[in-house]
């Protein structure tokens, strides 16, 4: 059927969480296709040869890849629900907030995650000065977007539930409901969003999961 | 527009800042441009942009705008006149963002190695890289142009402006580290849309000479090579 959408994913990739998240909310129908990673399909690669990676969106038999411009893709075809908002330039800053989840966020927590000792003492500063940043643009905010759950929401989804899965592997705490009172508020509400939370993968799961991750690149680091 | 509305705080060999500069040439809008100096951020730049404190920063009636790809779409939706920077169709948004992002996260920081890697070897594997990247995007091109004179098709658009403001950087990698990238016999229609990108109006009296973009390379590269401060 020309309308089907197909989504590659995995079950822990947050990446690939953001375009369940948007298509749940959206209540667009889709079927999900799961990948191991280790063994990926000839499917994956035919659709997404450049980057060989989940998340890949199929609509009308296209692939589109990049977590993002598969949001934007989502945006642009279903006017339903809307993720982004109406004024150019507030368009523009939800542009600019998802970069940076990606850009500037996700490096910071995982140079956290994936270090030990004094480079991981030295990791911990950068890491929160940029949660700081967020902190500040969510003061006086429900979500990124405002009163409604938008794109930038969506980007930053990934630290709602992760950033408390590398907390407890770590034993760090990088942020607390003191310091960081908006951010924190951010997290419940948008965790409370139905199609959020309906969808979360399962927390033990994902602490093994990154438990041995973190074990991974620690084993090959000491190496060096 | 009133002039007086629009600036762009921007460095003249800044790729970022130039993609800014033919996107607002291809429509036709009039803005002032304040240049930043080479190794010191202005007041107005770390006011206007106090996150990434970086070039470019497109101010709109007072409101800053930043990163150059966003600053793009931002163009597009308020200046509605001819040409349009993206396409209308969602798949054809989505191909041209697709490798947009693959140029700025991938392609460009691999050509920035070949100017900046320290040992043959480091510098090989970023040749490679890139040149498999012009490979890549000599598909695309045949893909997405239909026959047709640029990436947006028969007018500049989103993806051409992404690709095309690294064409002065190309050529000036080139010639500091001696190789040929861009070549007619490899990928002969990337050849042909650069030719027609850097003679377009809206790019030909803004793109840097490669004299400078050479000039300023070689500055670079003697300072990362040399002994830096403790910071």
């Amino acid at each position: 059927m020309v309308e089907e959408v197909k989504l590659f994913r995995t079950w822990s990739s947050p990446y690939a969480l953001r375009i369940v998240w948007a298509l749940k909310l959206k209540g667009i129908e889709y079927e999900t296709i799961f990948e191991d990673i280790s063994n990926k399909s000839p499917l994956l690669l035919r659709y997404n040869p450049v980057h060989k990676k989940v998340p890949v969106l199929l609509h009308r038999g296209k692939s589109i890849s990049e977590s993002l411009v598969i949001l934007e893709y989502i945006e642009d075809t279903w006017k339903q629900a809307p993720l982004l908002p109406e004024s150019p330039y507030e368009i523009a800053r939800a542009h600019f907030w998802a970069k940076f989840s990606d850009s500037k966020l996700m490096p910071a927590i995982w140079h956290v995650f994936l270090t030990q000792g004094k480079q991981q003492e030295e990791a911990i500063p950068p890491a929160i000065e940029i949660l700081k940043i967020i902190e500040e643009e969510l003061k006086g905010k429900k979500y990124f977007g405002g009163q409604t759950i938008g794109l930038a929401d969506i980007a930053f989804g990934w630290m709602a539930n992760l950033l408390y899965v590398l907390e407890e592997i770590t034993g760090l705490k990088l942020m607390n409901t003191q310091n960081f009172p908006s951010l924190s508020a951010w997290i419940n509400n948008f965790s409370d969003v139905p199609a959020i939370k309906e969808n979360w993968p399962p927390h033990e799961k994902l602490v093994t999961k990154f438990q041995a991750i973190r074990e991974k690149y620690l084993a090959a680091g000491a190496t060096k | 527009m009133a002039r007086g509305d629009l600036k762009l705080i921007g460095l003249r060999p800044s790729p970022f800042v130039n993609r800014v500069q033919y996107a607002l040439n291809l429509k036709s809008a009039e803005y002032e441009f304040i240049e930043e100096k080479f190794g010191s951020k202005s007041e107005l730049l770390l006011r206007s942009n106090p996150i990434h404190k970086k070039v470019p920063v497109l101010i709109h009636s007072e409101k800053p705008l930043c990163e150059s790809l966003v600053i793009l779409e931002y163009i597009d939706e308020v200046w509605t006149s001819s040409p349009s920077i993206l396409p209308s169709d969602p798949r054809d948004r989505a191909v041209a963002r697709f490798w947009a992002a693959y140029i700025d996260d991938k392609w460009y920081p691999l050509l920035k190695e070949i100017r900046m890697a320290q040992g043959e070897e480091a510098k090989l594997a970023a040749v490679q890289g890139v040149e498999e990247g012009l490979g890549l995007l000599e598909e695309a091109f045949e893909n997405i142009s239909k026959g047709r004179s640029f990436f947006g098709g028969d007018s500049i658009g989103y993806l051409d402006l992404a690709f095309g403001c690294f064409l002065g950087w190309l050529r000036a990698v080139e010639e500091v580290a001696d190789i040929k990238l861009l070549v007619g016999e490899k990928t002969p229609q990337l050849a042909g849309w650069a030719e027609r990108f850097c003679s377009h109006d809206a790019v030909k009296g803004v793109m840097p000479k490669t004299e400078m973009l050479v000039e300023i390379a070689k500055i670079l590269q003697a300072m990362a090579k040399a002994p830096s401060p403790p910071s």
